[in-house]
């Protein structure tokens, strides 16, 4: 019983990593009614821009140093990727964020190298026990630092003004554009909230599988929470994380022995198509109703 | 002037359905094929054929299956180098181990893939837009992780199974040439099938599936059916693929070969070549093979050869800058631009 407690709460404190990767997506989604598949790249540059600022810099300067680079992606990507995509299908700026992807992934590595780096925050990885049940420090703090950004871009996107304008746009660009809310700030502010997003995973899951290419590919885990939540939904990526956390350590402690072993890698997906089945927006999307 | 259309009478309902009704069209097919079957062998090298022509024909083949699935039926696939693995190590296990004639495994190994291709293609009944792309993704992990681990298959966790030499009916393909036909001997086939698909009943039902899936459920097009025809033939002829390059380039099945990022090179190719359309597949298949080929060349000819993993990132940068500039200029691709080439040659020397 103690065992199945720990690897239910280890399972939940990655679950608050996955949600963060996966409120990355979900906050441009609603702004820009865009799927950025380059989030995972995104993290990914990040976390090498910061590996390389440290280099010079101490700590918070490197930390300055990557927010600022993070803003201006995303005005360079409001600028020459989403505007002249305006008013294309979704599919198409699906698609163009791959392409966005690939670019990201091969000016980060070209700047910073392909060899895998290691990313010291000064966490440590001992566990500690509470009555009794280990529990992993550095995915405590992980989770802790996650779940207190979530809730700051909660409040922010349901509260203060600026996340209202931001989902004004959301629900229709050009009602929003006639009331008066500048459609390209919104953009820029989506995008560079999404690059910090993408800073605050990129230390956290950085500094604890080292930086390197497969970095990028969290964001592949992170997908199945997206959609198993709704793609539009913030509560639902929180509560779809947390439930895919605990899912896959328990399916891989529980069920891996049994088939081979290694089925995190795809057992949230098919959680994911299973519920997709029933509810075909995820679990608190918004539903399109199409017509004619 | 160059280009004519005048001057063709379409005076039965043969010539009217013809493939390509202008002559200049239909002499350029035979010019191509031609030169493919019979000139090839005396202009190109070994090196050539085998590391350049070999896996553009096979990668063409692949990309047609998956623009008939994204291109035509409008179903984005995130997982089909997925479908290119199951290909390839049914064909092997059908060619090594029972002994099936070469061509008749090959085409096995894409009924397999194919089967596959329709168990991930129900979702998408159910299913549409953002949340199907990412399920696609499912068919990536699964696959992977049963091809790894099912021993039957793949001989255990590091999943590689040799290809056996390749005969046919004791004639012994050993060298890039042979190689060479017998991908060449199954890539024209299955254009020209896939050629008249698209033009046919199941092609129109697919593109009105794409414009506009209620719409076309209205008017009497069956969902059901249709897209899951567009998984199975899409993963039929990637599953092909998959075991031809096995055979005639790779020489042993691994898992690795397939992985995620062969998927997104696929999408690459549809995207970059016109989605919807047959001679696009071709046209972004040997664009992103010869890509890489052309980068190095280029910085040796500049006097400064780069180094492996620069390379690679340089790659990857013109990739990512080509989908985007592709999808932002010219959304239907290299094809679209060779038609308007062939629109400007129309007027040529006359342009008023």
């Amino acid at each position: 019983m103690l065992f199945l407690g720990e690897v239910f709460i280890g399972g939940l404190l990655v679950g608050v990593m996955y949600s963060l990767i996966a409120l990355g997506f979900v906050l441009i989604y609603k702004a820009s009614g865009v799927f950025n598949f380059a989030q995972g790249d995104m993290t990914l540059l990040a976390a090498l821009a910061l590996v390389g600022f440290l280099n010079i810099f101490p700590l918070w300067l490197a930390i300055l140093a990557t927010l600022l680079m993070m803003i201006g992606l995303a005005l360079v990507v409001e600028a020459i990727i989403l505007r002249p995509l305006v008013a294309r299908p979704p599919l198409v700026l699906f698609m163009a964020t791959i392409g966005l992807g690939f670019l990201l992934q091969g000016i980060g590595q070209g700047i910073w190298g392909t060899d895998p780096k290691g990313l010291q925050i000064g966490l440590s990885d001992i566990p500690f026990e509470i009555k009794g049940l280990l529990i992993s420090q550095f995915d405590l703090a992980g989770a802790v630092l996650s779940g207190s950004l979530v809730l700051i871009l909660v409040w922010f996107f349901q509260k203060s003004k600026t996340g209202r304008a931001l989902r004004a746009v959301s629900d229709d660009h050009e009602a929003a554009l006639s009331v008066g809310i500048p459609l390209r700030k919104a953009w820029a502010i989506t995008w560079a909230i999404a690059g910090i997003v993408a800073l605050v995973a990129g230390i956290m899951w950085g500094s604890r599988l080292g930086v390197q290419f497969s970095l990028s590919l969290i964001a592949l885990k992170a997908l199945p929470v997206l959609i198993l939540g709704g793609v539009d939904s913030i509560p639902g990526a929180i509560i779809a994380g947390l439930i895919v956390g605990a899912a896959e350590n328990l399916a891989e402690v529980f069920l891996g022995p049994y088939v081979g072993g290694g089925i995190q890698t795809f057992f949230p997906y098919l959680l994911a198509l299973f519920v997709l089945w029933f509810k075909p927006y995820g679990m608190y999307g918004r539903e399109i109703i199409e017509r004619v | 002037m160059i280009y004519r259309e005048c001057g063709v009478f379409k005076a039965t309902y043969q010539e009217d359905m013809a493939i390509f009704p202008i002559p200049l069209d239909r002499w350029g097919v035979m010019v191509i094929s031609t030169i493919a079957i019979g000139g090839v062998p005396f202009l190109a090298n070994d090196y050539w054929l085998g590391s350049i022509l070999i896996p553009f024909l096979v990668f063409s083949l692949a990309a047609l299956g998956l623009n008939f699935l994204t291109g035509y039926a409008g179903q984005l696939s995130l997982g089909h180098a997925a479908f290119m693995a199951v290909g390839a190590y049914a064909s092997l296990i059908l060619y090594g181990r029972y002994g099936v004639p070469l061509i008749l495994s090959l085409l096995g190994g894409g009924l397999v893939a194919a089967g596959a291709g329709g168990i991930f293609g129900i979702p998408s009944l159910r299913i549409k837009g953002f949340y199907l792309a990412v399920s696609t993704l499912a068919a990536q992990f699964v696959i992977e992780w049963i091809l790894t681990h099912w021993k039957w298959v793949s001989g255990g966790v590091f999943g590689t199974v040799d290809a056996p030499p390749m005969k046919i009916w004791g004639w012994v393909i050993d060298t890039p040439l042979k190689k060479y036909y017998l991908v060449l001997s199954i890539v024209i086939p299955l254009t020209i099938f896939g050629k008249n698909l698209v033009r046919g009943p199941l092609g129109r039902a697919w593109m009105a599936i794409r414009d506009m899936d209620i719409a076309a459920e209205i008017i009497g097009i069956s969902l059901f059916r249709n897209k899951l025809m567009a998984f199975l033939i899409s993963a039929f002829y990637t599953g092909v693929a998959g075991g031809l390059i096995t055979f005639a380039y790779y020489g042993a099945a691994n898992i690795e070969a397939f992985n995620i990022m062969v998927s997104f090179h696929l999408l690459g190719m549809v995207i970059i070549g016109g989605m919807g359309s047959v001679l696009g597949s071709f046209l972004g298949a040997g664009f992103i093979t010869l890509l890489p080929i052309f980068i190095n060349q280029f910085a040796r000819g500049l006097g400064m050869p780069l180094k492996t993993d620069l390379l690679a990132c340089l790659d990857l940068i013109i990739f990512g800058g080509l989908i985007i500039i592709f999808l932002i200029i010219e959304p239907f691709g290299l094809a679209r631009l060779w038609q308007t080439l062939k629109e400007k040659l129309r007027l040529w020397p006359f342009p008023y």
